[in-house]
């Protein structure tokens, strides 16, 4: 290193939090120089001007979300703030006949309830198999699954389509075929999971299974209760996932307006025809959504990166 | 070359030595390859061989039980005590029969594997005022593929039921005692486990993504188009010609669309994977520098592009880059420009912008990641690094860049795969626009391969294209995942850091 006696000003990347890294004692040069100060006032400057960019898409939705339809305008309009504070489009979407939104919630809600479950379990069984059995032909499901998985998803969107409609599961009954569609395949999304049940230690299930107890109460009573995060990880992400599924709930819901699922009718008001008076009520309509999605994954924002950060370095 | 002499190579002529290497490696593993399928093959052709001789072995030294097993499956096991293997082995044999020659002719299996050759002959047509159906291709392929798989499966559970006879017969001959129906359902929950918990997943993937992945690869040598619409007409196999009216270059074809479509998801791929990737580290590190406070709070904004659902997020914001949008509107009545910006009629300004805007979707992510790996760097790197004296730039290009590189080596890949078929981002942002005259088949300047794909198979019902579309970005994922997983071993290597 060329500049041998220079004093390092700057530390990067510890987290003073975790406790990961002891302090190194330098007594004299530790102290906040200048530079020190600078850097920081920098950081601060740039973390500020992104909060500022991120969050504000989000409080101008907010802001128009409260523009009166019948005093104003439910258009898009040159201003940012109301000039008069209105509950109107709320109104409108909870209570007016025309307002299918309280139906669309409720179809969404359902679907999404239902494939927390499901899908949950399903992810669990294709992982927790994967991962602690061994048996003929595992390697073979894993390396089938990473091949399918390299298709697009709306290749085969007409095929499922055309399934449901054989099964009568279209239109009036995208609900139910909504939901079988996202949880049939569900079991393809193991890798996370498998990641996480693969670093519970192996002599756990083996002296489980010295003490008598079957594989299947192997499973219950030993890895589920250890495997809690995940399992919140998996539930979370299963349920916020029909919120924002636009393609196929549209495709399988097609003309039938009753059962569409909030995406799809939200989209309708901003993009199809002539839905310009309606973007103040999508604004208000994406808040009614937004809030309780956002406050539920805050909520269990920890289980989520634990997730994230585990999946990305087993790949 | 050895070793040393390698590692004496600077940085870019390891990199150029590596590619070279790669590169001339090529006809070796094409080489192999095929080696390899041939092998497969008659290692295949071997088993069904050996398979046969053992089926009319057992069938010759076996007792009548396991010869009449050959005919009504399961009887076998239920004539030795096993009823409840019996009785599966029957229904499937039985269901599988009602399947295949069901009286009425039209919806058997045997119907449909007969006219899966022609995808049906007779046309719908209308006497009078009724309208008489003929057959219908869909049907005809859809089902002639799930006849295929019945039969296999069924194949598959013959030889089982031939081979369960084989074993009975000598399990009961060596004096041992078979497995009862309570024990065989006690073993679901012990050492048959895995059937029990993979069952119901097998069962949705095969007829919910393989089925339809088949399905679709055959529609790719087919006219399924607007004008072969079934029920009221028919449509047939036309071998390669779709994939020659997609990718050959003349006025007629798609060729030069898919070239500029192919070539914008790549760059499109590359931004949102390295940009984000990048960016995220950068903020991930100065979020998580000592002495910064509120590192919660930071975190928790940047997340709220994860936490609101993406329809809302980005349709809303898509409308504030509009030419009526807000920020349109705000930065000419301040008087910085003059007319609107044209952020989505604009072709290289639109794939600017959705570039840009999905940083604002993606750094959040890789923000979160790069936290998680940051602090597990052994800080005592950081210790003797800053005792040599090296500064936070040096340490950042010596340590965090190839550790982070190192443990999300396999994560870039994923992800980059991920974003070549990123629909949402595009669709809910631009929808693909601008349109041009200059590209065909409806597309515009900011679709992408799945995007267009998309538009192909709702607004134009062009299925066929979209069938090819599919196939060809499956492969653009495959080659580039098989390249660069050979590469990865390598790279690995490489990055010893001490």
């Amino acid at each position: 290193m060329s500049k041998k006696n220079e004093v390092p000003e700057v530390d990067i990347v510890i987290d003073h939090e975790a406790g990961v890294i002891r302090e190194v004692k330098q007594p004299g040069l530790r102290s906040k120089s200048g530079h020190e100060r600078r850097v920081n006032g920098g950081i601060y400057t740039v973390l500020v001007i992104m909060s500022i960019i991120w969050l504000a898409p989000f409080v101008f939705l907010v802001f128009q979300s409260f523009r009166s339809y019948i005093t104003e305008s439910g258009g898009m309009v040159a201003y940012l703030l109301p000039k008069q504070w209105s509950l109107d489009n709320y109104i409108w979407l909870l209570t007016d006949e025309k307002s299918h939104f309280l139906q669309w919630y409720g179809n969404t809600l359902i679907i999404a309830l239902f494939c927390a479950v499901i899908q949950t379990l399903m992810v669990l069984s294709v992982s927790y198999t994967l991962s602690r059995l061994r048996f003929k032909g595992r390697k073979l499901i894993m390396n089938v699954v990473l091949v399918l998985g390299m298709f697009p998803g709306f290749l085969t969107m007409i095929t499922l389509y055309f399934l449901l409609k054989q099964l009568g599961l279209t239109q009036q009954g995208a609900i139910p075929g909504l939901i079988l569609i996202y949880c049939a395949s569900s079991g393809m999304g193991y890798y996370i999971s498998k990641g996480f049940f693969d670093t519970i230690p192996k002599s756990l299930d083996e002296s489980a299974r010295i003490d008598g107890a079957t594989r299947a109460q192997v499973f219950m009573k030993i890895i589920m209760p250890l495997a809690k995060p995940i399992v919140i990880y998996t539930i979370l992400m299963a349920f916020m996932a029909p919120w924002g599924d636009y393609v196929f709930a549209s495709y399988v819901a097609f003309g039938s307006e009753p059962n569409y699922n909030v995406a799809v009718g939200l989209y309708r008001w901003v993009n199809v025809n002539d839905y310009q008076g309606f973007f103040t009520r999508f604004c208000a309509g994406g808040v009614l959504v937004a809030v309780p999605i956002t406050a539920l994954f805050l909520a269990l924002q920890k289980y989520y990166v634990e997730g994230v950060t585990g999946g990305a370095v087993k790949g | 070359m050895n070793d040393l002499d390698y590692l004496k190579l600077t940085g870019l002529s390891k990199l150029a030595y590596k590619c070279r290497q790669f590169f001339c490696g090529i006809p070796k593993k094409l080489a192999a390859f095929f080696l390899g399928i041939g092998r497969f093959l008659v290692k295949l052709v071997m088993g069904i061989g050996s398979e046969i001789k053992d089926v009319a072995a057992t069938f010759a030294n076996g007792d009548w039980k396991t010869k009449l097993s050959y005919l009504v499956m399961g009887f076998g096991s239920a004539a030795r005590g096993q009823w409840g293997r019996g009785l599966l082995f029957f229904l499937f044999q039985t269901v599988f029969n009602v399947y295949m020659f069901m009286p009425n002719a039209s919806f058997s299996g045997c119907y449909y594997l007969g006219k899966l050759s022609t995808l049906g002959t007779i046309e719908t047509y209308r006497e009078g005022r009724k309208t008489v159906y003929g057959d219908n291709s869909f049907f005809i392929l859809l089902y002639g593929v799930l006849t295929i798989f019945f039969i296999l499966a069924f194949i598959y559970t013959w030889r089982m039921n031939v081979k369960q006879n084989k074993l009975s017969e000598q399990i009961l001959k060596s004096g041992k005692k078979l497995k009862s129906t309570k024990d065989d359902i006690k073993s679901l929950a012990d050492e048959q486990f895995h059937k029990t918990l993979l069952a119901l997943p097998t069962l949705g993937v095969t007829v919910f993504t393989i089925l339809p992945i088949i399905f679709m690869i055959l529609v790719a040598f087919t006219n399924f188009d607007a004008t072969h619409q079934p029920p009221s007409k028919l449509f047939t196999w036309v071998g390669w010609d779709n994939f020659r009216q997609l990718l050959s270059s003349d006025s007629a074809s798609y060729g030069n669309t898919f070239g500029q479509v192919l070539l914008w998801t790549l760059i499109w791929a590359f931004f949102a994977t390295f940009l984000n990737y990048f960016l995220g580290m950068l903020v991930a590190i100065m979020i998580n520098k000592k002495g910064i406070k509120l590192k919660k709070m930071w975190r928790t904004i940047l997340v709220m592009t994860i936490a609101i659902p993406q329809f809302v997020s980005l349709l809303y914001v898509s409308k504030m880059f509009a030419a009526d949008g807000l920020i349109n509107t705000y930065l000419m009545k301040w008087g910085w420009i003059a007319s609107p910006i044209p952020f989505w009629t604009d072709p290289v300004w639109a794939r600017v912008t959705v570039i840009v805007i999905n940083v604002w979707i993606g750094i959040p992510y890789l923000m979160l990641i790069a936290t998680g790996i940051l602090m597990n760097i052994p800080a005592d790197l950081y210790e003797s690094a800053r005792i040599d004296g090296a500064n936070a730039f040096q340490m950042y290009k010596k340590i965090t860049l190839p550790y982070m590189l190192f443990v999300t080596g396999p994560y870039l890949l994923t992800s980059f795969t991920g974003n070549i078929n990123n629909f949402n981002v595009i669709f809910l942002l631009s929808g693909g626009k601008p349109l041009s005259l200059e590209l065909s088949g409806n597309a515009g300047y900011t679709d992408l391969l799945i995007t267009w794909l998309y538009k192909m198979t709702v607004s134009d019902t062009n299925y066929k294209l979209a069938a090819v579309m599919g196939i060809l970005v499956f492969l653009v994922c495959a080659v580039i995942n098989l390249v660069v997983y050979n590469m990865i071993p390598s790279v690995k290597n490489e990055e010893d850091f001490q």
